[in-house]
């Protein structure tokens, strides 16, 4: 017997009690649905993440340094030659002094954030200038004190006026404003614009720190990152003499560990959505029983007719197979359906891969061989004469 | 055709055993018409079982066609029963789901006959028995002696030299169980061998030979005059 008729014998005798193959399918539909939908939200939610990470540059490498506990220390100045000695590898390095500030302007003041740092981190970080200019060599050879504000600041202090050129005092320094930063968050407070930058070299001496501890380097391209990193590496183990006075790490590394994390997710939203899956292949194996109990006088009479073990056993184990891949298909349909429009809610982008969709559509098919092998070998193996004795 | 040696079919019910059959030997030639005639419980049902290969017995030989039985397979019984036996019975055992042509494409369908040949198989066979205009209708749809009669058709499409009838008139009222004997009498005279089980003497005289079993026993084998 072709394998195609059985097919269609099933599809015959799953027409013949539509509600029962429905109610069947029930479980598969829901089980393949939800499979679908939780993957699809996770993996849109962590492609948003990465996205939003890609765009800051995934050539990007951070170096913190330890300086406590430590007899030695890292002079920024010796980081930035040995950047200038690689600018085939190394596009930009800029030394990162942070601390929170306070900032006059006449009798406004406010409290924002404060960064030291060196001509490459406008590069690095995306920080372009509206007004006036960056950081350059001379501001940190120099140690000036000229500053540039994000919006948040300039709007706080100034309120719409032309801040280049005029001064403003942190903690108690005056300042000159040299430069207004694009604005990248709204202009929110506690945002990438509510910040001010100044000379790496003028931070150190305004926060008494004894050197830089955080470094933002940017490699040539995706290729340099790994000989970039080796270099700063060895750059300050020689340094340093110790590994756990600093650590070199990069944003794909960070990626990584995100896409890590994304797989553990999947893994157990997918493995709880899988468990209904399971159930529903029990609700097939349970409603298969039911069939082959019912329809023992039928496989006694096809028996009878020269049916042999497989074909009997092929029988029902294509009609298995195929309710629960109707229910794969029905519930990768309505699994899309739910994550689009849950996605819609949450503004992210939850279209599950092909590669999701064809492996909970296998999935169900195997549970459909799985769930129906039981049932499917027990009418193989009924005795003609006691199937036919069957009212 | 038929060779049976001191067969015998022993059912355990706990303690106490059932002989159904208690050494029976018996040949039927081909193109014969024999009828196997007895009390209820006799061991007429379980006979044609053995006959049928639907029932492995407990000790004897059997043979068809020249083929031992006895120590064949699951599979290959389903072939003996596929090509050399076609099945008639008392309660006609159509699929109810199925047409009249789907029941009679069964055995085809298990023999491996194609698609269109098949149905072409199945439509003359409906012919022969006088439905070629219930083709399309379900069981349910057809009086007992039309159902009667699609499952002769069933017995005759994939052509077996051999026809089991185990009591095919017995659910059917005397006007059509007439018609059904007159179809197998004609079955007889193309050339077909033919085991009927009734226990209803006028229809046993219609055939050649008349052998009563009594206890799992032949009482009697003689033939009609
Ligand atoms: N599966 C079985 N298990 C136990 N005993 C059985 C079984 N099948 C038949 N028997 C017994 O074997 C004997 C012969 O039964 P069988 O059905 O062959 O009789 P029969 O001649 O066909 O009767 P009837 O005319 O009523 O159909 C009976 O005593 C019956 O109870
Ligand atoms: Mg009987």
């Amino acid at each position: 017997m072709k394998w195609l008729e059985s097919v269609f014998m099933a599809l015959k005798s799953i027409g013949s009690n539509k509600v029962r193959s429905a109610l069947t399918m029930l479980g598969i539909i829901i089980g393949v649905s939800s499979v679908i939908t939780m993957v699809s939200l996770v993996q849109g939610s962590t492609r948003e993440v990465t996205d939003q990470f890609k765009s800051m540059g995934t050539n990007n490498i951070t170096v913190s340094i330890m300086t406590w506990g430590s007899t030695r220390s890292v002079d920024p100045e010796d980081m930035v030659e040995l950047a200038d000695d690689n600018i085939d590898i190394i596009e930009g390095l800029a030394p990162l002094v942070n601390s929170g500030g306070t900032v006059k302007v006449g009798r406004d003041n406010i409290s924002t954030r404060v960064q030291g740092t060196n001509k490459a981190y406008g590069v690095i970080n995306n920080h372009n200038v509206t007004q006036g200019r960056f950081i350059n060599v001379l501001d940190t050879e120099r140690r000036l004190k000229v500053a540039l504000i994000g919006s948040y600041v300039a709007n706080e202090l100034f309120n719409g006026k032309n801040p280049l050129g005029e001064t403003i005092k942190i903690d108690g320094q005056p300042f000159t404003v040299v430069g207004l930063l694009k604005e990248k968050a709204g202009g929110a407070q506690h945002s990438d614009d509510d910040v001010i930058i100044i000379p790496y070299t003028t931070a150190l001496r305004l926060t008494r720190a004894e050197s830089v501890d955080t470094y933002f380097v940017q490699a040539k391209n995706a290729e340099t990152v790994d000989v970039a990193i080796e270099k700063l590496e060895s750059f300050l183990l020689e340094t340093l003499k110790d590994p756990n006075f600093f650590s070199v790490y990069n944003q794909a590394e960070f990626l990584e560990n995100l896409k890590e994390v994304q797989g553990t997710l999947t893994l157990m939203l997918g493995g709880i959505a899988g468990i209904s899956l399971l159930v529903g292949g029990i609700g097939i194996m349970n409603i298969m029983l039911v069939s082959v109990t019912e329809r023992t006088k039928e496989i006694g009479i096809r028996k009878a007719l020269g049916a042999k073990r497989r074909n009997i056993l092929q029988q029902f184990l294509i009609e298995s197979v195929v309710v629960s891949s109707i229910g794969g298909i029905l519930g990768i349909l309505s699994g899309i359906g739910i994550a689009k429009l849950i996605g819609n809610f949450m503004k992210i982008n939850a279209s599950p891969s092909l590669f999701i969709i064809m492996l909970s559509f296998s999935f169900s098919a195997v549970i459909g061989v799985f769930f129906g092998l039981y049932p499917a070998n027990k009418a193989s193996k009924l005795n003609p004469i006691q199937a036919l004795r069957v009212e | 055709m038929i060779k049976i040696e001191d067969m015998k079919k022993i059912y355990k019910m706990g303690s106490n055993e059932v002989h159904a059959l208690d050494g029976i030997s018996l040949h039927v030639k081909e193109e014969e018409f024999v009828s196997i005639v007895g009390p209820s419980g006799s061991g007429k049902s379980t006979l044609m079982n053995m006959i049928g290969c639907l029932d492995k017995p407990t000790s004897g030989k059997y043979s068809i066609d020249g083929k031992e039985v006895s120590k064949m397979k699951d599979n290959e019984l389903a072939d003996i029963r596929n090509n050399k036996i076609g099945f008639v019975f008392q309660s006609f055992n159509l699929l109810p789901k199925l047409t009249a042509v789907e029941n009679v494409e069964l055995p085809l369908v298990y023999m491996g006959v194609g698609r269109s040949e098949r149905y072409k198989m199945a439509v003359d066979a409906l012919k022969q028995v006088g439905l070629s205009n219930r083709l399309d209708h379900k069981p349910n749809e057809l009086s007992g002696g039309q159902q009667q009669r699609v499952a002769i058709a069933r017995a005759l499409s994939s052509k077996p030299p051999l026809i089991l009838a185990d009591e095919p008139t017995g659910a059917l009222d005397t006007k059509s169980g007439d018609e059904i004997m007159n179809m197998i009498k004609e079955l007889h005279s193309s050339g077909k061998t033919i085991v009927l089980i009734t226990h209803e003497l006028y229809i046993a005289e219609q055939s050649k030979r008349i052998i009563t079993l009594r206890d799992g026993k032949i009482l009697e084998d003689r033939g009609v005059v």
